[in-house]
């Protein structure tokens, strides 16, 4: 398992193929990897992450142990990125190992759900039109009561 | 004395990251009512407590949460990573 918070960019396929080589027993390996996105209706000049750090980090350890707790994961990956970024860029990223594909991908999902809402990020978007805090949704929430 | 960390917009709203404060608050909520007495900026951060979260010592907790033996207490609204 492990779990990165930094501010700089990462290279998606490099992290992946990096975390699927060196084993033979993982049947299934998903990867999820969250972009940030511009919305023509509302130009988006950038995204700033804010974070906790010391928190963030015991947070997603915490939501990664149990997803490896509640399925049969060889594996599991989080990178995180905090500071500015512009639309296209990367702001994180999953990867779950499994010995089936079904445990790899619930995995992933409950990854995401978690830190979603549970791990201490905030996002602002500086947009053409003004800055705004991105606000929690009922539904990111709602999410977690399926697990 | 407890470190105070405020992050997004509850930082804006009181103008700094983080504070230390000598208190006796009991509870999350005490040390919430100390502060809002403090100064309107305060008031206002924490004048709907449903739009804020809370952690004491970097777990998530409740604003009924005992402080004894806590160093650290953040305030901040609800997370969006991902």
């Amino acid at each position: 398992m492990r779990i990165v918070v930094q501010e700089n960019p990462f290279d998606l396929g490099a992290e992946a193929n990096a975390f699927a080589s060196g084993r033979t027993d993982m049947g299934a390996i998903v990867t999820f990897s969250g972009v940030v996105r511009d919305d023509p209706a509302h130009p988006l000049r950038q995204m700033v992450i804010e974070h906790y750090p010391g928190m963030t980090e015991k947070a997603l350890e915490k939501i990664a142990a149990e997803a490896q707790a509640r399925w049969s994961l060889g594996d599991a990956l989080v990178i995180h990125r905090f500071g500015p970024m512009q639309p296209g860029e990367m702001i994180m990223m999953v990867a779950t190992a499994a010995p089936h594909r079904r445990d790899a991908f619930e995995a992933a999902e409950y990854l995401m759900d978690y830190l979603k809402s549970r791990a201490p990020f905030w996002k602002k978007e500086q947009g053409v039109e003004g800055d705004a805090w991105v606000a929690a949704k009922d539904e990111d929430e709602d999410a977690l009561t399926r697990w | 004395m407890i470190d105070i960390l405020y992050f997004a917009w509850v930082r804006e709203r009181i103008g700094l990251a983080r504070e230390q404060v000598d208190t006796q608050a009991a509870t999350v909520a005490d040390l919430v009512a100390e502060l809002r007495a403090r100064e309107e900026r305060y008031a206002l951060a924490f004048s709907d407590l449903s739009a804020l979260r809370v952690a004491v010592d970097q777990d998530l907790t409740d604003f009924d949460a005992p402080l004894a033996g806590a160093r650290e207490v953040a305030f901040f609204p609800p997370m969006t990573g991902g």
